[in-house]
């Protein structure tokens, strides 16, 4: 029926009166790494569980290579989990855990020594392959269950938060070790998580979710530079909003009148009319905090604003700033590219300039 | 310094009242009913002169056959309970808190009620007169037979009615502890609903299955109210020779040297049981540790 790889075709899932998911619809490519990116309790985990087969949608369908796998059972489907607590069978060994599927398929015996011994030999596992999941620590758990949802090459791997439960050291590890693992395996990686730092390092494509939509699909730097809604731009990263109405168009440009903000002039890209409502969002690094003016080659037309620093937070590889600009609190990012000591600091209660670019700041439209 | 002594103190002090309890009234008795068997007895029900005279007169060509039945029967009565508690003990682990709740009570409920009364309702149900019979009766169940009652069937029958808690319970706990997301998991390998079932959750709550074989098969060992009750002369077990021995013959000895008698062929092949598991969990380090061997071997040569 559709020649995409994995489609979801206006898919909805109602739980007595909460829409989990919500007539959503996307296709993923083959050998993609798909990340479902949202809060907890917007309907990710719902549709993950759907893919593998452990919840039924109440309309829509699923197809996979052009199959339609809505109603088979999880067994039946070539689509593996790795679960968030790891789910590793605690009376086995690790050998055993990963031989699972292989045993199941019936395999023969040479083969599966094979198979379980190469994929232990990548994750590098293979002095373990005797010991139990509760000798293990938290890393190498996660390391047995990717190596066993993966060991009979399923079409799909779907990974739900499987790095939660790793302190923040382990995790940016496991972050690089996921990447190369995905790389080498080719396999589709379906990868759902709350954290916007671990789907914009891995993903190909990310879908932001919201109480069960899609808000915004995109790959990771138009997510982050460019968000469709107000809930896209405040969930990836931080963001300084500035609510208005156009005042003025000229040319590819236009003039912002935000509720208690001197104008701000944005790069209008939507080529929005005068009198629109719009949200603008500039994120905190492209605003720049000096002492001085802006030096004046920057041009006549950036958007400058006085300002007093209210408080600082140094964090080794960048300083944020909260400034007071006419009463509103702007959030800016200072990164430390220079020898930070030998220059004069901007403290508490400092008379500022903040100021950026037009093109720096990213008009979404009000939401209704 | 002190602290691991004051520790290794404190230790004692906690488990002492369990030992003081073991001692008093298991070692202790055990070795008193040991004792029993070596003297002979007199007429008056007292315990005789030391004597080998006992376990000469034990030679009764009766008991071999009895011992074997019992052993029988009470491994029947285990397999039965097994079976119906395991399924059990998934539903009420599966079940949400305010059910678990109710079922589980209402598996304890019959034990308001005593164990004696409990058995007797039994025995008129399975009289030929009884309800149970008529309803056998009406479909044919039984064949030949007119009646249940006095009759092996309804030993174990009433066994399992009787000691299915004691199985379900243990199963029960152990279930739920268990990670019912491993299921979720194996079938997502590739597993079917049972082949889970067997090799993930059977496995995960073995100590469960072990504590709840035990519950029950040691009861059933020296059960006798329910064969003395329902077995009538077609069902006579050791428990029922025990008290014979030791309440109508009045001969205390006698009745020591069959409790010692059955709890050795019970125990000899428990022990087998324990030594050949012994046996396979080294055989298991072994290949473990040849493995290991192996690897490094292997990555050494390599390294050079």
């Amino acid at each position: 029926m559709n020649s995409e790889f994995l489609v979801f075709d206006h898919v909805t899932k109602r739980f007595g009166a909460l829409t989990a998911v919500n007539d959503v619809s996307f296709s993923v490519k083959k050998g993609e790494f798909f990340s479902l990116l949202g809060p907890s309790g917007c309907g990710k985990t719902t549709l993950l569980r759907m893919l593998g087969g452990f919840e039924k949608p109440d309309s829509g369908r699923i197809y996979l290579e052009g199959r339609d796998i809505t109603d088979l059972a999880p067994n039946e489907r070539r689509v593996h989990t790795v679960f968030q607590n790891y789910a590793l069978f605690p009376t086995m060994t690790i050998w055993d855990n990963i031989a699972f599927s292989l045993r199941l398929a019936k395999l023969p015996k040479k083969e599966i020594e094979e198979k379980v011994d190469a994929i232990l030999d990548m994750i590098q596992m293979s002095e373990h392959a005797w010991k139990y999941p509760n000798q293990l620590s938290g890393g190498q758990k996660q390391r047995v269950a990717i190596a066993r949802a993966l060991v009979d090459r399923p079409k799909v791997l779907l990974l739900d938060e499987p790095l939660a439960a790793l302190d923040l050291k382990l995790r940016q590890h496991m972050l690089l070790e996921l990447d190369t693992i995905h790389d080498q395996v080719g396999i589709t990686f379906m990868y759902v998580t709350h954290d916007q730092g671990e789907a914009m390092s891995l993903s190909d494509r990310i879908a932001v979710i919201n109480r069960g939509r899609i808000e915004q699909l995109d790959g990771p730097a138009k997510i982050y530079e460019a968000p469709s809604s107000r809930f896209v731009a405040s969930f990836i990263g931080d963001t300084n909003f500035f609510s208005g109405e156009i005042v003025a168009k000229d040319g590819d440009y236009c003039t912002i009148r935000p509720d208690g903000f001197p104008d701000i002039r944005a790069y209008n890209d939507k080529q929005l009319e005068v009198g629109q409502k719009v949200d603008l969002s500039v994120r905190p690094e492209k605003i720049r905090v000096t002492l001085a003016p802006p030096p004046p080659e920057k041009g006549a037309s950036i958007n400058v604003y006085p300002s007093t620093v209210q408080d600082i937070v140094y964090q080794g590889v960048y300083t944020k700033y909260w400034i007071s600009s006419s009463g509103v609190r702007v959030a800016a990012l200072k990164p430390h590219s220079r020898f930070l000591l030998d220059q004069e600091p901007i403290t508490w209660n400092d008379k500022v300039f903040v100021w950026w670019h037009p093109d720096d700041g990213y008009m979404v439209e009000s939401e209704k | 310094m002190s602290s691991p002594l004051r520790s290794r103190r404190a230790e004692w002090l906690v488990t002492a009242p369990s030992f003081l309890w073991l001692a008093l009234f298991f070692a202790v008795p055990a070795v008193i009913v040991l004792a029993f068997t070596f003297h002979g007895h007199d007429i008056s029900g007292g315990v005789g002169e030391w004597s080998l005279s006992t376990w000469r007169e034990l030679v009764d060509p009766d008991y071999p056959a009895i011992i074997w039945n019992t052993i029988k029967i009470s491994v029947e009565v285990t397999i039965w309970s097994i079976v119906l508690a395991v399924p059990c003990a998934y539903a009420i682990a599966r079940m949400n808190p305010r059910w678990r709740a109710i079922v589980a009570g209402s598996i304890m409920l019959p034990f308001w009620t005593s164990f004696v009364v409990r058995v007797f309702a039994w025995k008129t149900m399975l009289h030929p007169d009884g309800w149970l019979q008529a309803c056998c009766n009406l479909f044919s169940i039984g064949g030949g037979h007119s009646t249940i009652l006095d009759s092996e069937a309804a030993v174990v029958l009433v066994s399992v009615y009787s000691f299915l808690p004691f199985a379900i319970m243990p199963l029960y706990t152990a279930a739920e502890k268990f990670d019912f997301s491993l299921l979720e998991a194996a079938r997502d390998l590739g597993a079917k609903n049972f082949y889970a079932f067997r090799k993930i959750f059977l496995p995960g709550i073995r100590q469960g299955l072990v504590s709840a074989v035990l519950m029950v098969f040691i009861p059933a060992i020296g059960s006798y109210v329910i064969p003395q009750m329902l077995g009538g002369t077609n069902c006579v077990l050791i428990g029922n020779k025990i008290f014979m021995r030791a309440i109508q013959n009045r001969n205390i000895p006698h009745a020591s040297a069959l409790a010692t008698v059955m709890a050795v062929s019970v125990l000899i092949p428990i022990g087998l049981a324990m030594w050949w598991k012994r046996r396979q969990d080294a055989r298991d380090r072994q290949r473990l540790e040849a493995q290991t061997a192996k690897l490094f071997t292997a990555e050494g040569g390599a390294a050079k």
